[in-house]
């Protein structure tokens, strides 16, 4: 019986090891120092790298949480510290759990149709800030859970220690509850993170994909096209040519990289014990 | 004084901190302590004594509204600290709070160090005088400064039960509130720190009004200027009970010549 539960115990991490053992044998022999630096090349031309690629990410990324960290971890607090169980809590609460499980195309089309087409950002179309904003979609309701949970485990005793020396609910809250309940919440903002900086679909229909590095010295770059590493993988993994192929092998394994040490510091973070 | 009150009293005298006319309080639709009559005096240590379930923490909390934490809790009567209705709708809870701290049965530190501690409340008050004076001068009147002066930068918890009861003591004390209630504050103690606790309050005395609750009758005996006991009785259609002030005197007549048999007999240690 033992040896059956280990077996199945051992073909649910197959594909886990599979997957990172083929990513790291065919992307790994192309990590070069030209591959966080170049641009990929033209069709039928050999060299390049993925450069634009990664900043791509990175930026898409952060515009996302910068979105979704202040929205979730409000939103959290007021479920929370604010809400009595009225309607209303409850209401979100299950609008919550009911994002959570949207098919991130869904997220995708949703900005595509309305901030996309419409040209509602000053008259931009595809743009790395509609692609970090359909990517935020997707991190609000984990972070919003998070916090959520995080802060409802900080003991009442704190609280009302906090509201014994006269300190305001507000005061409570940021000083002393939302501190209390720092790496939990810092723990779901990471694995929030790190599950945007990996969608595809999202990115497809807002921030579409570019050849060229990104602008960051102005505002404009912001507000057209970016490339990132997913959407990178998705063009070259079938387009016919052997370099681009090659390439794509390089991001997935940059991108499982990435993603792998997400998740790795986000265990380092829950190893703090708050004092 | 008995239960009853003989009047409205539209002048309160100087020596009354807190009046508490007619309060009744109930949890939703059940009433835990009714028709409470009772005079605070400044500067002096009350003692709420009486059997589990009469509504003294109940009554201890709807002082400085703590009460309002607790969703349901409703409050009649009134409750004047200063000649003004503490339920009014003008009063800021806040600042109630701020003029009447309280000091938890479980010892509650901020999961900061000792010296943020005390300067999380004095600084939420707006204090901007030498920090570090009042942190030592807190730390003091709490009488927990020799055990704390070497480690001010190290975290609450890593003191002692009794020594994280007298943190929060100087916590409390280091905003300067002019009531300080106390609600059981020695029972998760051993002895030693209740008898240091216990020491500590006959100094603040000199200070502030305490307000304390206890089960421990020797220790109202030992601390307290006053005592209020509170029995409790059932009431018919319903379960639990409700809370009532018995009575209230100088701490040496309950003890001693108490004037309502139900005093004599829980004093005794007959029932409670």
């Amino acid at each position: 019986m033992t040896g059956l539960a280990a077996l199945f115990s051992l073909v649910a991490v197959l594909p886990l090891i599979l997957v990172l053992g083929y990513v790291l044998l065919k992307g790994a022999s192309k990590i070069s120092i030209s591959l966080f630096t170049e641009l990929p090349p033209p069709p039928g031309l050999d060299g390049g790298g993925i450069g634009n690629a990664i900043v791509g990410t990175l930026v898409v990324t952060l515009i996302a949480a910068l979105f979704a960290i202040p929205v979730g971890v409000g939103g959290g607090i007021y479920l929370a510290e604010y809400s009595r169980s009225d309607w209303f809590a409850r209401f979100v609460r299950f609008g919550t759990n009911v994002l959570s499980g949207v098919p991130s195309i869904i997220a995708g089309v949703f900005i595509y149709g309305t901030l996309v087409t419409s040209r509602i950002l000053f008259g931009n179309s595809y743009s790395a800030v509609a692609g970090g904003l359909a990517l935020s979609i997707l991190m609000i309701p984990t972070v919003i859970k998070t916090t959520d949970e995080g802060l409802k485990l900080v003991p009442d005793d704190l609280r009302r220690g906090a509201l014994g020396v006269g300190a305001s609910r507000f005061s409570t809250i940021t000083q002393i509850t939302l501190p209390a309940a720092f790496t939990p919440i810092a723990t779901g903002v990471v694995l929030a993170i790190a599950r945007a900086a990996g969608e595809t679909a999202p990115l497809i229909f807002t921030a579409l994909f570019s050849s060229y590095w990104a602008n960051l010295f102005s505002v404009d770059g912001l507000f057209s096209s970016i490339a990132t590493l997913s959407v990178l993988i998705y063009n070259f993994s079938i387009m016919p040519l052997e370099v681009q192929n090659e390439l794509a092998w390089a991001a997935s394994f940059i991108l499982v990289a990435l993603i792998l040490s997400l998740n790795l510091f986000a265990r380092w973070l829950g190893r703090f014990a708050s004092r | 004084m008995t239960s009853e009150s003989t009047e409205n009293q539209p002048n309160i005298s100087q020596e009354t901190a807190i009046s508490m006319q007619n309060i009744t309080i109930s949890y939703g639709n059940s009433a835990a302590v009714r028709n409470v009559y009772c005079e605070i005096p400044r500067g002096k240590v009350t003692a709420f004594i009486g059997p589990s379930g009469c509504g003294k923490s109940t009554l201890l909390r709807s002082i400085n509204r703590m009460n309002d934490l607790i969703e349901g809790c409703t409050l009649k009567g009134r409750i004047l600290f200063d000649g003004v209705d503490l339920y009014a709708a003008t009063v800021d809870p806040v600042e109630v709070r701020r003029r009447i701290g309280m000091v938890f049965q479980q010892p509650n530190p901020f999961p900061k160090s000792i010296y943020e501690n005390i300067a999380f409340g004095a600084r939420i008050n707006g204090y901007t005088g030498n920090m570090d004076e009042l942190v030592e001068r807190s730390l003091r009147q709490a009488a927990v400064w020799d055990e704390c002066k070497d480690k001010l930068k190290d975290s609450g918890y890593s003191l002692s039960g009794g020594q994280q009861q007298r943190l929060c003591i100087a916590r409390t004390i280091a905003i300067q509130p002019e009531v300080i209630l106390m609600d059981e504050p020695c029972s998760a103690l051993d002895p030693i720190s209740t008898l240091k606790i216990e020491e500590t309050m006959h100094e603040l005395k000199k200070s502030f009004t305490i307000v304390i609750v206890t089960h421990n009758m020797q220790q109202a005996v030992r601390v307290s200027d006053e005592t209020a006991f509170f029995n409790a009785e059932t009431v018919e259609n319903r379960s639990g009970k409700v809370g009532y002030l018995v009575e209230f005197s100088d701490t040496q007549s309950i003890f001693n010549s108490p004037q309502q048999q139900a005093t004599q007999d829980y004093v005794s240690g007959r029932f409670g």
